[in-house]
């Protein structure tokens, strides 16, 4: 086997790996403090990817300075997604917050489809790239990787750092406990919901300045955070980075030693066997 | 069996092979394909209403089996020539094995983690499928005209595979009320409501939950061979189609989640309202925004859904509605 083909795709997965890793982590964000699987989450991913594509194309910014704006629409998003669709029913039996976010999944994915149609899109995005012998490494990743850590970094600095972020762990932990001490839990929860949906639109940003994308592309991405939460252990966010690091990692390297289209059946092999054994996900005590 | 002479569930059979036959009578070939997806449909959420309505367990990849079924069905009328009766019946029996197979690990799941693990059975049979060249691939399989000359021409295998659709949603409907009337069905809503106090009282949950699985994946897949069958062609993508399965689970919730003819009153509404909202020139950009309000309002205020609305306003309808 060719070794540098080896090092290729695994530079290929790994930086890939990091934004999975940042989608995922919206999503087990939003189980973690609420227990609501968040069947909107595609949607919000690709609400990202339209987000930079109309900054971008239509107001001339540059996809990774529009970055901020994604944030403040995507806090905006979740916090009302939060209040007109989940609130209501959280303490309700799993069903009904499925079937709740459902809803807004058809929702969102019916406006975006009226207004963008479903044909094909990608950002016209120019990066140097950089070079060591036969191996290229293309600028888009690079900088895709420096945000998603970034991200990250900053995400764990607010949840162990503030006040507010404490609360949010708080809640996650034991929520009448929390609303004990004084935490408003209602507004904890928008936030936590609020901050699930700005790591899947920022990741879904990076994603558009690396693929191209169109409004159905959330249904398959969601999948994908699926199987990388279940394997990082639902509502652990460093076990949805690892999950999503080994994701990329395994769809770039498994490829060289089977056809690609047999990569999906593993992976849903895999997710299938870590619930039913692993339930926790890999870092998780059994 | 007492259950079998309940006016209840003669009036909902009666109601539903009267509407059904009606194309059939006066010779209405559109009418007759658009309840053919109803009674489909009907068949899908009755069967997911029989797992998920009686044990509370949320089966969101229901679907697998409608495409299993669909499958072996088509394969085996395909290549050896089957009738296709024959061939649904095998592809029922093939998905209630799979399911009890499957169902005795999986079912040990229990909330969210269950209605994950049914998302992940049905992407994986279909990426499986998708790579299974004897059954066609990514492509998927074309069923040769000739294969009709058997039953008579192409209208005529039309027409069985209607009649057949017929059977099985009476037979679902049928099961779902036995179910729910009898002994065991009760043993299934005391493992909804408390499943550690249903063990207390000396009822086997897994035993419960696998069989009720594999019931409930019997009626999906002879209604995907009878589907595909009439199609004459087969796909990975609409045979695993996960949206589908949401939308039964939608009819089961408008309907009335465990009730005997909400799923049904769940899917004629649901139906209807698609077709509408999809063929009106106001609504047809935006029927999946208003669909999705509708649902939204429904998981938010009438949680009973219809017939459970209906059931909690008067003691009569109590008695004879299920």
């Amino acid at each position: 086997m060719n070794f540098e083909v080896l090092i290729a795709s695994s530079i290929d997965g790994l930086t890939l790996g990091f934004v999975f890793g940042l989608m995922a982590m919206g999503l087990t964000l939003i189980f973690g403090v609420m227990k609501v699987i968040n069947l909107g989450h595609g949607p919000f991913i690709v609400m990202g990817m339209f987000a930079v594509l109309v900054l971008s194309q239509n107001l001339g910014i540059n996809p990774y300075v529009a970055l901020p704006i994604v944030i403040v629409l995507g806090l905006v998003t979740g916090i009302v997604t939060y209040f007109v669709a989940v609130h209501r029913v959280i303490n309700a039996p799993e069903l009904t917050t499925l079937l709740a976010t459902f809803s807004v999944n058809m929702m969102l994915i019916g406006a975006l489809t009226i207004l963008f149609t479903t044909s094909p899109r990608g950002l016209s995005l120019e990066l140097p790239s950089f070079r060591a012998g036969t191996i290229t490494v293309l600028g888009t990743r690079v900088v895709a990787v420096l945000i998603a850590s970034l991200v990250t970094g900053a995400l764990y600095a607010f949840l162990y750092r503030t006040h507010t972020g404490k609360s949010i762990r708080a809640v996650a932990n034991n929520r009448a406990a929390a609303e004990l001490m004084g935490i408003n839990s209602s507004w904890i929860l928008a936030l936590s919901f609020g901050i699930g949906t700005v790591l899947a639109m920022v990741a879904g940003s990076l994603l558009a300045t690396l693929f191209g994308f169109t409004v159905l592309s959330g249904g398959g991405l969601e999948t994908k955070s699926f199987v990388i939460v279940v394997l990082g252990g639902l509502g652990n966010p460093t076990g949805a980075l690892l999950g999503g690091i080994i994701i990329g990692l395994l769809e770039s390297i498994t490829t060289i030693f089977m056809p690609v289209s047999y990569v999906p059946v593993f992976e849903f092999v895999v997710f299938i066997l870590i619930l039913l054994f692993r339930p926790n996900g890999i870092l998780g005590a059994r | 069996m007492k259950v079998l002479t309940s006016p209840s569930l003669w009036i909902v059979l009666l109601v539903v092979l009267a509407v059904a036959l009606i194309p059939m009578i006066a010779n209405l070939p559109a009418l007759r394909e658009e309840l053919f997806v109803l009674l489909m449909l009907i068949i899908l959420a009755s069967s997911v209403n029989i797992i998920m309505g009686y044990t509370g367990y949320v089966s969101f990849g229901h679907i697998v089996f409608f495409g299993i079924g669909g499958y072996t069905g088509f394969f085996l009328v395909q290549t050896l020539q089957m009738h296709v009766a024959l061939a649904a019946l095998i592809g029922g029996g093939v998905a209630s094995l799979i399911a009890f197979l499957m169902g005795m690990p999986v079912l040990r799941l229990r909330g969210a983690y269950f209605a994950l693990a049914t998302i992940g059975i049905n992407e994986a049979f279909r990426t499986l499928v998708t790579n299974i060249d004897q059954l066609g691939g990514a492509v998927g399989m074309l069923l040769q005209f000739s294969v009709y000359d058997a039953y008579g021409g192409a209208k005529e295998a039309s027409q069985l595979a209607y009649y057949g659709i017929i059977l099985v949603a009476l037979l679902t409907i049928t099961a779902s009320f036995m179910i729910k009337k009898s002994k065991f069905g009760l043993a299934l809503m005391a493992i909804r409501e408390d499943q550690d106090t249903a063990m207390v009282l000396g009822i086997d949950p897994a035993r419960a939950k696998v069989m009720t699985y594999a019931i409930s994946a019997f009626f999906p897949a002879l209604a995907g061979a009878l589907f595909f069958f009439k199609n004459g062609n087969i796909e990975p993508g609409p045979a695993f189609e996960l949206h589908r399965s949401i939308e039964a689970l939608v009819m089961v919730m408008l309907g009335g989640f465990g009730t005997v003819t909400g799923p049904i009153i769940g899917a004629f509404v649901y139906e209807r309202l698609r077709g509408f909202l999809i063929t009106d020139p106001t609504f047809s950009n935006a029927h999946l925004v208003i669909s999705g309000a509708l649902l939204l309002i429904i998981v938010l205020f009438v949680t009973a859904g219809v017939i459970g609305w209906l059931r909690q306003q008067s003691p009569v309808l109590r008695r004879y509605l299920e």
